[in-house]
């Protein structure tokens, strides 16, 4: 069977991506052309700006070389600009004269930079800067002349002047407004930009509104309006770009001010596929890299034939790239009807930080000389994060919300390669930037990937977003809705809805419902698929064993030599002489390498084989314990202290509470793991203030906490409400794991999901709902019936999976 | 290191019965000990039946323990993907662990091992 044929017009930054995409997705689906009006591979035109500084050279700003496509067997052709595209007879016609025919046409021709139609402006001498021609001749100009002009105060102006500056030239920036980059700035961050800027030894004509460009064979100055003049020799028009639409006009698509397609990328004539700058969606045009990369990855899915992925637009953040200058803007920085404005201004150390509140939701932001939250506040910003609950502190950034246990620096630029920067799977900063260089990656994800760099407890995430930025620029990911994983486009919050809804009971029946594109969903959406089953059923959903990751499939720790580590549950941590002994004669019994007391207030015998698992439970069962759980995603331990029992501050039985407790919720499954603790007075011995769910006892009755985070990030807890009775405790407990059961996002621990529904939200369903309390608590004692069946016991005794424990065969 | 004689061995290459399809879960796997390590069975859900050395390329980590989906596993240790077919790993990680031939006939698992132990 011959191949299809595809033709791609524009050799740039977006089409070459939809190829790469297209080229994992249906390798071999089609005959692949490219037409490229510049003389080149495909280049990272973000990275022209540190060219012209000097910081980078052409060769490593190369994304695409002339191997790359041969590789991959396409036809490329340099230098050739499409005049003609006959539609009838699906062909493409270059200026040289070159035919080829196609079954799929892919535009991505990207914009013209705006030339000011004022006298003078074709002389030699005036430039765009939009490509390594443009660059070419500034650098060239900056090696003969001295004086440069740059006309434009945006982000593509200010980058031009400093790489001029730079190059030794003496820069003057002409601006139209008396404010720069009033499309990312309010007026104070503009201001100090401006000065800073100034220092570095820019010059600014502001509020100047060019009229002519002087010069007889080449430029040698620029009159303004108001009659005065400036002395020039190189002229950079850096005043705005128009999408690239005048081959798709000529031939007929239908175009508004750029090419209009839907959410497929498709245009008017459904053989012709269009992306990047010269595409309109929904009545925008974008012009940053990253919406145009998820322009892309649709435009490939269906391209390939796979029919499903749609764009439904994008949310974009910029930071501008002059080294030393740390700037970021997002959204609707200007305010507005209904909008308020939080600002922390230090001039002093040049910081000025403002987000635009609407509804208590992040509508913009604006950040100067501290943009270490940028990808925070950008975060809450898409999720539209109720924020009224942090406010206080939100300026001061998301370290401040709790102690930020682990890691705490924030300049990366400064580091040396050999800085390690994920202390979990040891990576150092020159490992991360050679990946991205030399694999060349984009995306936060692929950096993941490759390197694994802030893959496993993800502290480091905000470094490694530096070093992509510093190493291909900023293409902070801007998708609206993030679906559960790649097997699917719903959300989790739409799946649980889909189970709900349609009363789905099995992961077959919401993987058909839902639509997954993959036969089996993949070993991150089974899992959470699995618990939201159980969560939504109890009793009625059969537990699908191959969809729990191992811990919870053998009931016990995996350990790194793939030996297992066994935890009896030891409830409120108190145990007895005869508990101790039992232990004792099972570690000897079972040679139990390791024996030792956990952070939890119980016992962990470590090194157990695998098939010595079900006997020694049986035989810990003898001595009455049960499973500790200590390998799921479901209530761990129950901490408490001595308390009123023994202890001289004691105000309450703490030691008996926790025990009531544990009792109560043992066996729960829970979207991450759930740990509790009791502490009899404020001193608080028992950590409560760190715990998912902590009580605090006092003289009068029990403040509850929850919320709290021990781990990767410390977070204290969130003082839920106070209660009198022992009673109240439990039932707010029950109440409080139910909501975070039924609502919380698999993985997503107390913690960061309170950080995202808000501590109000919490309180209005636990402690202000009486109604909704009792209803939450009902369900949450109805799914324990089903839940505390001692896992132990059943494989002990009951046969319950043997095929887990015994090899199929032993040959000899 | 030791120099191994030159005279070679032809060996029959022999199918060894392991035991019943329906001693692996679908979509899981078991273990069959052998003189040269474990090597783990799985079974994916249209019933393929793949055999691979049960040592993740990465650090080791005992693959039939790990979630299967497609014909792949994730490794439990640190999630790396292993197709099931060639035991290479998915990219973008690299590596590689050893696979057997194996087959199923009226519902009965026989795998091939290679004669003499593996040099490792
Ligand atoms: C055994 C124990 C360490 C010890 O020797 O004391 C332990 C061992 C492990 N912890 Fe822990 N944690 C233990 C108490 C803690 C504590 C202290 C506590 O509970 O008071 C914390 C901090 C408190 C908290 O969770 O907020 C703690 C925070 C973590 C985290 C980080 C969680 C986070 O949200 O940031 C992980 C990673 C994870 O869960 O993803 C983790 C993960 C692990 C795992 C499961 C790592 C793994 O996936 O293999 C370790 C299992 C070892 C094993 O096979 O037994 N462990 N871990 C402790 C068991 C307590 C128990 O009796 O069940
Ligand atoms: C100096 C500079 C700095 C930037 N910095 C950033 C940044 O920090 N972050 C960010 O996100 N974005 C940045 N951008 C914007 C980003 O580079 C663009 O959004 C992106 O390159 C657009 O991709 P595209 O494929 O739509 O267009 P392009 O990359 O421009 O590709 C279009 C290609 O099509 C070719 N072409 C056009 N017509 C024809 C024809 N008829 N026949 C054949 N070929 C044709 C053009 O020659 C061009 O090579 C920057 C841009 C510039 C110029
Ligand atoms: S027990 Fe906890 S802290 Fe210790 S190495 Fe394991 S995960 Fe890290
Ligand atoms: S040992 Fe398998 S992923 Fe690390």
């Amino acid at each position: 069977m011959s191949k299809e044929k595809l033709v791609l017009i524009g050799n740039g930054m977006a089409g070459v991506r939809t190829l790469e995409e297209l080229l994992k997705l249906a390798p071999e689906h089609y005959e692949v052309t490219v037409f490229g009006a510049e003389p080149y591979g495909n280049y990272n035109r973000i990275l022209l700006s540190p060219v012209l500084a000097g910081e980078k050279t052409i060769e490593e700003i190369m994304l695409n070389d002339d191997q790359w496509y041969a590789d991959n067997h396409i036809t490329l052709y340099k230098g050739k600009k499409v005049v003609e595209v006959n539609r009838a007879r699906r062909e493409v016609i270059a200026a040289d004269g070159t035919v080829t025919k196609y079954d799929r046409l892919l535009f991505a021709t990207g914009s013209n930079p705006f030339i000011i139609p004022v006298p003078g402006h074709e002389l030699p001498g005036v430039v765009s800067f939009r490509d390594i021609y443009d660059v070419d001749a500034m650098l060239a100009a900056s090696k003969q002349h001295r004086h440069a002009v740059v006309i434009g105060g945006g982000l593509l102006g200010l980058e031009a002047a400093n790489g001029l500056l730079k190059q030794g030239m003496d820069v003057t920036v002409v601006h139209l407004l008396d404010t720069l980059m009033e499309r990312q700035l309010d007026k104070p961050a503009a201001t100090l930009l401006k000065s800073s800027l100034e220092q570095r030894g820019l010059k600014f004509l502001m509020e100047a509104q060019t009229a002519a460009i002087l010069g007889d064979d080449r430029v040698r100055g620029v009159r303004f309006k108001d009659g005065s003049e400036v002395e020039a020799d190189l002229v950079v028009m850096a005043v705005g770009i128009r999408p690239n639409i005048e081959l798709a006009k000529k031939i007929g698509l239908h175009c508004e001010r750029g090419v209009i397609v839907n959410d497929t990328m498709q245009t008017f004539d459904p053989r012709v596929y269009a992306v990047g700058e010269c595409v309109q969606h929904r009545g925008t045009s974008y012009g940053l890299v990253a919406p145009l990369f998820e322009q892309a990855k649709v435009c490939a899915n269906h391209l390939a034939g796979f029919g499903y992925a749609r764009y439904q637009g994008s949310v974009t953040s910029t930071k501008l790239k002059v080294t030393g200058i740390d700037l970021f803007s997002a959204g609707e920085f200007g305010g507005g009807e209904g909008c308020e404005d939080v600002v922390y201004k230090d001039p002093g150390h040049g910081v000025y930080k403002k987000l635009v509140l609407k509804d208590n939701k992040i509508h913009g932001a604006v950040l100067y000389g501290d943009t270490v939250d940028g990808a925070w506040y950008f975060q809450l910003m898409r999720d539209g994060t109720d924020v009224s609950d942090i406010r206080d502190g939100l300026l001061f950034g998301q370290a401040h919300l709790g102690d930020s246990g682990h890691g705490g620096q924030n300049a990366v630029a400064a580091m040396a390669d050999n800085a390690e920067i994920c202390g979990c799977n040891g990576v150092c900063k020159g490992t991360i930037v050679k990946a991205i260089t030399s694999k060349g990656l984009f995306t936060l994800d692929d950096v993941r990937a490759h390197t694994k760099a802030s893959a496993s407890c993800g502290s480091c995430t905000g470094l490694v977003e530096q070093i992509l930025a510093n190493t291909v620029g900023d293409y902070s990911t801007s998708s609206k809705e993030k679906p559960m994983c790649g097997c699917t486009d719903h959300t989790h919050e739409q799946v649980r809805k889909a189970i709900q809804s349609q009363r789905l009971t099995s992961i077959r029946a919401v993987m058909d419902f839902c639509e997954w594109h993959s036969a089996d969903g993949c070993a991150k959406c089974r899992p959470a698929l699995n618990f939201y089953l159980i969560a939504a059923w109890p009793g009625d959903v059969k537990d699908d064993y191959q969809s729990r990751f191992i811990n919870e499939r053998a009931h016990a720790n995996i350990q790194k030599d793939g030996t297992y580590s066994v935890v009896p549950r030891i409830w409120g941590g108190v145990t007895n002489a005869a508990e101790l002994r039992a232990i004792a004669d099972v570690a000897d019994k079972y040679k139990v390498p390791t024996v030792k007391i956990t952070g939890g207030q119980r016992i962990d015998l470590l090194g157990v084989k695998k098939e010595d698992l079900p006997r020694m439970w049986g035989d810990l069962n003898k001595a009455g314990f049960v499973s500790g759980h200590a390998y799921g995603k479901s209530l761990r331990t129950v901490k408490t202290c001595v308390g009123s029992e023994w202890c001289r501050f004691g105000t309450q039985d703490s030691t008996g509470l926790g025990i009531k407790i544990e009792k109560m919720t043992w066996g729960s499954w829970t979207p991450h793991k759930f740990k509790i603790a009791v502490s009899g007075c404020p001193r608080n011995c028992a950590e409560a203030t760190i715990k998912d769910y902590g009580v605090v006892c006092v003289d009068s009755g029990y403040e509850l906490h929850v919320g709290g985070n021990g781990g990767v990030k410390v977070r204290a807890t969130d003082l839920l409400c106070k209660v009198e009775t022992e009673e109240q405790v439990m039932e707010y407990c029950g109440a409080f794991m139910q909501v975070y059961r039924e609502e919380a996002q698999y993985l997503e621990r107390t913690a960061p999901w309170i950080e995202r529904v808000g501590l109000s939200y919490v309180k209005q369903r636990v402690v202000e709902d009486a109604a909704g309390r009792a209803a939450l608590y009902q369900r949450f004692l109805e799914s324990q019936q089903h839940a505390q069946v001692d896992p132990w016991a059943e494989r002990a005794e009951q046969g319950v999976d043997q095929h887990e424990f015994v090899p199929l065969k032993h040959v000899v | 290191m030791t120099v191994s004689s030159t005279a070679t061995v032809i060996a029959m290459k022999q199918w060894l019965e392991v035991g019943k399809l329906e001693d692996i879960p679908a979509l899981g796997a078991r273990v069959v000990r052998t003189p040269r390590g474990d090597v783990a069975v799985f079974r994916a859900n249209d019933d393929h039946i793949f055999a691979l050395d049960d040592r993740c390329p990465h650090k080791g980590g005992p693959l039939s323990q790990g979630i299967v989906f497609d014909h792949k596993v994730a490794c439990p240790l640190h999630n790396w993907c292993i197709e099931l077919q060639t035991g290479c790993a998915v990219a973008p990680d690299e590596g590689h662990t050893g696979s057997y031939p194996v087959k199923v006939e009226q519902g009965v698992v026989y795998l091939q091992l290679p004669a003499a132990p593996a040099a490792r």
